[in-house]
């Protein structure tokens, strides 16, 4: 069977959640031996790992540009100067107006989410339009909105079934201020999909009230972790006995709820003296909190080390006594997972897509800023719940694998492929053995 | 010949209120009064008065030849008091027929008698005069909370004077043995146990409405039918539950009350209804039940497990049961702090808070999930051991304490005692001044008296 996918952020260069979960995806399907997987994406670095194939599309051509092969051949990153010719061969219209075209004829993407973005994901729709003209596949799968129009448009070329991937909505972005641009992008790209997987069941609803998609083409697809390497299990824990950590890590925005954070860090440094209170991250809310912090007198207790990369962020966990999600709406949420791997008992927020799968965390309303004081305070005087979270939260998460999301997906696509069309009843039938 | 023995168990939990850790040192008051009052009188409403009084209706038709037994726990019974009196008129009127025996249970319902022996019996004690005092009767047959038994228990049930004990007939204990005799206790043959029968007891308290149960519907006949089917020598059946199964878990609507109206009826001679005391006066006890670990009626395992299971709950109980900590509040008079320590010891806080799946759901009051009834609960304790501390010094040791109390209760007898010699003094006294008032009118009488002093 063979996929194509569209995507926006691969390992190792990774900006937000989605590059690991299009990781995980692409790794749990590689898994299965069948599944043959070309990935694309604006701006690869050529260090991805090899067990699926990426076109870089920054380097396909959508304007005939007459180049010798010799000249040409080690200039790629991702495919090679093979594809780029079998590329040239199905230019379909003429894009000599573009900006920005190079000497090989193809738009250049900066990568990342720069301030054009509307023209980037419109120019990834463009460039999608020769790959389903010279690709052969079965399948289509979009991850996120920037990849909607592109897979739209694979769709329209080829006829194969799409399959689109909902990360997130505009409406978890801007607690329900939408970009009308944004949503129209989404909505068009939900409209046109055979199937719209969904990170939760939370997600889900809001892709069926808010974009008013067919139930029966919606489906809960929960994102899994992947175990944790031994480098990462070797880190040692710093942890000073008489005091706790209790820990914030993610983009400090407002989706992510900092602030219902300081008020109950305020609420438990009211009673007790021996906590301290991590903000790991960055984002546009940061000087505000740090002002509340000041504000509330506890910037003392409250540190706020920046954003954390890598094995910082392994660390960070390691070293925290309880992890804190106070999502005020979050798709899926993959930090409690890891935070869990290293042991780290977690309080998350109802609001949160992850608390779906999980049974051992405290799940508190992310606007109770009295419960939430109050789990964290109770974690971390009561050595027996600590221990239980965590001894019980490590034997959890390692039954949330990737492997069993990619027999999930396989699952769709079978369906998706048999008979053209989706029905989420007839998958939870179907997939009610992988547990 | 078979003798059925009914008993029913009579307690509702006690539901804590909401308590953040805020409100730790500050507030005092743990309970959800709302929650409670609810809870209490939809119980009494759907289930204790219509069963109890199908019981006294029974009781009034067939006289002696239908008999029950009833276990009330004393926070339960404070519940009552306050929230539904109409309960225990209708216990009293039962109580008058004389077909009623109340059996003695540790008055919190909890687990002292895992957690504190001391406890325990100062706990069964309290209840016995409670029920003394309610009653008229002292209960001569204990059942533990949840009906926790081992040896051990068995044997400080048996020093304290008690003639039974009422034990689950679990498989893993009986092995081959049958729960149709009565048995002794391993370690002190003077206890007789009554083994609970499971399978007949869940058929009424669990299945009976239960539409997919292949003896769907369960008529009166048909159970009658079973006992009498059991083998010849077999002929103690001891049917125990909640007496909230007749009405909640089985609703009035399943006509379960009209079935165990009809038991007595349909019964033939040869069945007959007694007490638990009256079963173990008849039949000795055919040989020991050794116990090693303590079973429970709870749950398929038939263990503490949903109670002592998860380490939560075993945190929670080590901290409840601090030997320190339950000295002092055995020596403290505060009626506040004994109030709290009888409704925190509860078995039900322990079972909110299990984490075994055990196929039917868990019901955790107003707790969403074991978390939250951990930590909730874990404030409230932290919050009443905080009272309990400051009450005595931390140097004083619970030995030094007891000493102390020991002698006041001493000098309070002395004291006690001078004072009645003095009142008895006043008295004589007082005899004789009228006299000498009679003395100044009349002086020759007074002369006698003087002489007959003498």
């Amino acid at each position: 069977m063979k996929v194509l996918m569209f995507g926006w952020e691969f390992p190792p260069k990774i900006y937000g959640g989605l590059a690991v979960a299009s990781y995980g995806i692409t790794k749990g399907l590689s898994l299965q031996g069948d599944v043959e997987t070309t990935f694309c994406m604006p701006r690869p670095t050529g260090e991805e790992e090899k067990f699926l194939k990426i076109i870089n599309m920054s380097q396909v051509p959508v304007v005939w540009r007459d180049v010798n092969y010799d000249w040409i051949r080690d200039r790629f990153v991702g495919h090679t100067a093979e594809d780029y010719f079998r590329f040239r061969d199905h230019l379909y219209a003429d894009f000599n107006y573009l900006q920005g075209l190079d000497d090989l004829g193809c738009i250049g993407f900066a990568g990342g989410y720069p301030g054009n973005l509307h023209e980037e994901i419109n120019n990834f729709s463009i460039i999608a339009g020769v790959l389903a003209r010279s690709e052969q596949f079965d399948m289509i799968h979009a991850h996120d909105w920037l990849t909607y129009p592109a897979g739209v448009h694979a769709k329209m070329v080829s006829g194969k079934p799409l399959c689109i991937h909902v990360h997130a909505t505009d409406f978890d972005r801007s607690r329900g201020k939408v970009n009308p641009t944004v949503y129209s992008i989404e909505k068009n790209g939900m409209d046109h999909a055979d199937c719209i997987m969904c990170v939760s069941e939370l997600t889900r609803q809001t892709v069926i009230n808010q974009y008013h998609q067919d139930p029966r083409k919606c489906v809960a697809m929960h994102n899994a972790v992947y175990p944790l390497s031994d480098e990462i299990k070797s880190i040692e824990p710093h942890k000073n006995p008489d005091e706790k950590v209790v820990t914030y890590l993610g983009r400090i925005t407002m989706q992510k709820g900092p602030e219902y954070f300081i008020e109950a860090a305020k609420r438990v440094l009211d009673r007790t003296h021996n906590i301290r209170f991590c903000f790991a991250g960055s984002g546009d809310m940061m000087h505000a909190m740090i002002d509340l912090a000041a504000a509330y007198g506890i910037a003392d207790r409250c540190h706020f080390p920046g954003f954390q990369r890598g094995k910082q962020v392994y660390e960070c966990y390691k070293n925290s006594d309880v992890f804190v999600m106070p999502s005020v709406s979050e798709p899926f949420g993959i930090a409690p997972l890891e935070a869990m791997q290293c042991g780290c008992p977690c309080v998350i927020s109802k609001q949160s897509g992850c608390g779906e799968i999980l049974r051992n965390v405290i799940k508190v309303d992310y606007w109770d800023i009295d419960a939430m004081a109050n789990a964290i305070y109770s974690i971390c005087t009561n050595d027996a719940l600590h221990r239980y979270l965590s001894e019980e939260g490590i034997k959890e998460v390692e039954q949330i694998t990737w492997e069993k999301v990619g027999l999930r997906i396989r699952e769709c696509y079978n369906q998706l492929i048999s008979r053209g069309w989706f029905d989420n009843g007839d998958y939870l039938q179907a997939v009610k053995d992988i547990k | 010949m078979k003798t059925i023995s009914l008993y029913f168990e009579i307690h509702q939990p006690i539901h804590l209120k909401r308590y953040r850790f805020f409100d730790i040192g500050t507030d005092h008051y743990y309970y959800d009064d709302y929650e409670n009052e609810r809870v209490t009188q939809e119980t009494a409403e759907r289930s204790y008065l219509p069963a109890l009084r199908t019981l006294l209706d029974m009781t009034l038709q067939y006289g002696k030849g239908f008999k029950v037994a009833f276990s009330i726990s004393g926070v339960s019974l404070e519940q009552l008091e306050q929230y539904a009196p109409e309960v225990l008129d209708v216990l009293q009127q039962l109580n008058e027929t004389g077909c009623v025996e109340f059996l003695a249970e540790p008055y919190s319902h909890g687990l002292s008698s895992l957690g504190n022996v001391e406890n325990f019996q100062a706990e069964l004690k309290r209840q016995a005069k409670k029920m003394k005092q309610l009653f008229g009767h002292t209960p001569k047959v204990v059942r533990n909370s949840s009906l926790i038994y081992n040896d051990e228990i068995g044997s400080i049930v048996s020093e304290m004077g008690f003639k039974g004990m009422m034990v689950e007939g679990a498989k893993h204990i009986l092995g081959w043995k049958s729960p149709h005799y009565v048995y002794s206790c391993a370690q002190d043959a003077r206890l007789s146990l009554l083994l609970r029968d499971y399978k007949l007891s869940d058929d009424i308290s669990l299945r009976f409405n239960d539409a997919s149960w292949s003896e769907y519907p369960l008529m009166a006949d048909k159970y009658i039918g079973w006992i009498q089917a059991l083998p010849q020598e077999e002929s103690v059946v001891n049917i125990m539950m909640e007496l909230s199964a007749l009405g909640i878990y089985q609703p009035l609507e399943s006509h379960v009350l009209d079935f165990l109206r009809a038991l007595p009826s349909i019964a033939p001679d040869e069945v007959q209804f007694a007490t638990p005391s009256e079963v173990i006066a008849k039949n000795r006890p055919v040989g020991p039940l050794e116990v090693s670990y303590p079973v429970s009626w709870n749950d398929e395992e038939r263990d503490t497990s949903s109670v002592l299971g998860n380490n939560l709950q075993r945190e929670a109980f080590n901290k409840l049961y601090d030997e320190k900590i339950v000295g002092r509040i055995m020596a403290c008079r505060d009626r506040r702090i004994q109030q709290d320590w009888d409704r925190l010891q509860a078995t039900d806080n322990f079972r909110f808070m299990t984490t075994k799946n055990n196929g039917i759901g868990v019901y955790r009051g107003i707790y969403e999930n074991e978390y939250d009834a951990f930590t909730n609960y874990m404030n409230i304790l932290g919050d009443f051991l905080k009272r309990v501390k400051d009450l005595y010094s931390d140097a004083v040791e619970n030995d030094e304490l007891n000493s102390l109390y020991t002698q006041i209760a001493n000098m309070g007898n002395e004291l006690n005692v001078k004072e009645n010699e003095i009142s008895r003094l006043r008295a004589r006294l007082e005899k004789y001044e009228p006299k000498e008032d009679k003395e100044k009118e009349k002086a020759s009488p007074a002369k006698k008296k003087t002489a007959r002093k003498k």
